[in-house]
């Protein structure tokens, strides 16, 4: 126990020991510009535990083959390895079977399949899509996108000074032309944790379904589909600790079955004639061509590294990070937090009085220290607070509180070059 | 170090950037844009025959790009078209390439710690850029540098 001891803080996170946790991620281990590298980009790519590296090695290596084509050994192997992924997403979402989760590329991809192929079948002129004040731009683009083609109305549900959604102004916005509500579970760019399971029953009650963008949430939150009661949830494998282009469109078995494919090719069918071809059975029919093999294993693996770790106990000591943070930060003169939410999770998107964020950017990679700047595709959410852009520091549980200390030390530096 | 980047002189004209208004009587203009990190800036020209007789620009940048905008406006003044076009040649040279230092670039050697940080070069160029679409009256659209 004496290892376990210094790690102890409270009750909560007594067991989540996080210099162990480091062992698990080579890339932490670098000096960046002769510094020890401070990542704090995770809500743009997590990085990567050695269970996902090796997972990925050993499909290349050992099992490499196609799947669902081949009767000899390595493409069973294959087949199992990739389906076996898709039964660990199951239960990482709690789908009711696997037949309702489609590997996609990413949530963008996602949230496009669902544009494409539910939105052209059933969206009409006169009809009604409602999304969010801050949505980043894959929750924006694709059904602006469907509102042109179809002559639906794009309407967004507004927010406050601090980042929470105006849910007042949601009710008024559903009505019975409302098809479809389409919000961000997590925003990217301010952290805020949406009322989803709400935001679900208000539309269900109006007659509309509902899409969670869980980019920003599966890596954070317990999510449960059913008791969510989501018709569409995606995310992203690579925010998961997963490697990039691969991502899960969950969606309900009815929906699905009776939305046309998303792209023809091989794999999604039964039978094909040149006059005729039968659709394969959900998931295939969503699934055409080759598809990302060693990612999905990837992924499988990246599900049971965060599983094993405990999302719950993840988001606890996540949670602890933020609020240390968020108290650290607000003491440095001349910084504002975007974004004060009630609810957060794992953002700390802030400005500078009279320093631009690109500049706050720099300075601080020089001293090893890896935050996103500028809009975080983002721009309807920078044009809200009235800046060009923001800096954002964005925590996963393989961050440290030391970490957030030379963080606050390295603004201060920042200050001193800019003063 | 990071102070090759932000040198004097750059810190000094970013915090006090020159010739930073609107211009009633300019004979052209034209807007640029970073979208990388936000960067906008509208650019103002007077020539007079075949003379820059002044340059000014409006907007919000990093320091780079509003140091890099200040002192293009200084360094233009009384050249010709064609001087002006070389010497944007000259600067992008300078921050993207390893040869040696030009020293008809005068005070705008300063940048010369920016070859050291690639994401920061279209910081510098930004200006640069929309002093080329207002000097070609091809103002049309706003020139972004993605």
């Amino acid at each position: 126990m004496s290892t376990l001891s210094s790690t102890i803080t409270d009750g909560s996170t007594a067991a989540f020991d996080v210099e162990r946790i480091r062992e698990d991620f080579p890339v932490l281990k670098q000096k960046v510009h002769g510094e020890p590298l401070i990542y704090l980009d995770s809500a743009a790519t997590a990085q990567k535990p050695f269970a996902v590296i090796d997972a990925i090695r050993h499909f290349h290596e050992v099992d490499c083959a196609n799947i669902h084509r081949g009767v000899h050994e390595l493409s069973q192997r294959s087949t199992a390895a990739y389906e076996e992924a898709r039964s660990k997403a199951k239960i990482f979402l709690n789908s009711r079977t696997t037949n309702e989760l489609i590997f996609v590329r990413g949530t963008t991809e996602g949230i496009n399949l669902v544009t494409s192929s539910w939105g052209r079948k059933n969206v009409k002129e006169g009809d009604e899509i409602i999304i969010s004040a801050m949505e980043h731009h894959s929750n924006i683009v694709p059904w602006q996108m469907l509102c042109m083609e179809t002559g639906a109305k794009l309407r967004v549900i507004p927010m406050n000074g601090r980042g929470d959604l105006i849910m007042e102004e949601y009710e008024k916005l559903l009505n019975p032309r409302t098809r479809m509500v389409a919000v961000t579970h997590v925003s990217n760019a301010l952290g805020t944790v949406n009322p989803v399971r709400q935001i679900i029953e208000m539309a269900h009650k109006a007659g509309a379904l509902t899409l969670i963008d869980g980019a920003q949430a599966a890596p954070h939150i317990k999510v449960d589909v059913q008791e969510l009661d989501a018709d569409f949830y995606a995310f992203s494998g690579h925010k998961v600790v997963g490697p990039t282009g691969i991502g899960i469109l969950y969606g309900k078995a009815a929906l699905l079955n009776a939305m046309p494919p998303y792209q023809g090719g091989g794999d999604m069918i039964k039978v094909v004639t040149f006059e005729k071809t039968t659709y394969a059975d959900l998931p295939y029919k969503f699934e055409a061509g080759t598809p990302n093999i060693a990612g999905g294993i990837g992924l499988g693996a990246a599900l049971d590294y965060v599983t094993g770790l405990g999302i719950e106990q993840i988001a606890a000591y996540e949670h602890k990070l933020l609020e240390y943070g968020t108290e650290k930060l607000s003491q440095i003169p001349g910084l504002k937090l975007i974004g004060t939410a009630k609810e957060k999770a794992s953002v700390l998107s802030f400005v500078i009085e009279g320093i631009h964020p690109h500049d706050i950017g720099t300075v601080l990679d020089r001293q090893g220290i890896a935050v996103r700047t500028g809009h975080h595709c983002a721009q309807p959410v920078m044009d809200f607070f009235n800046v060009p852009a923001t800096t954002r520091a964005s925590l996963a549980f393989y961050n440290t509180f030391g970490e957030i200390d030379a963080l606050v030390g390295g603004i201060y530096k920042v200050q001193e070059i800019f003063s | 170090m990071v102070h090759d980047l932000y040198q004097e002189i750059i810190l000094d004209h970013s915090k006090r950037p020159r010739n930073c208004h609107t211009m009633a009587d300019a004979t052209g203009e034209a807007d640029g844009y970073n979208p990388l990190c936000g960067d906008k800036l509208k650019l103002f020209i007077k020539v007079e025959g075949d003379i820059v007789k002044d340059v000014s620009f409006v907007g919000s940048g990093c320091a780079i790009s509003t140091a890099s905008a200040s002192l293009m406006t200084e360094s233009l003044k009384g050249k010709t078209r064609a001087e002006a076009m070389k010497l944007l040649d000259k600067f992008h040279e300078l921050l993207t390439t390893d040869t040696a230092v030009s020293q008809d670039l005068g005070k705008l050697v300063v940048f010369c710690g920016v070859r050291d940080y690639p994401a920061r070069v279209k910081c510098a160029t930004l200006a640069w850029h929309t002093l080329k679409s207002a000097l070609t009256n091809n103002a049309e659209e706003p020139v972004s540098t993605e």
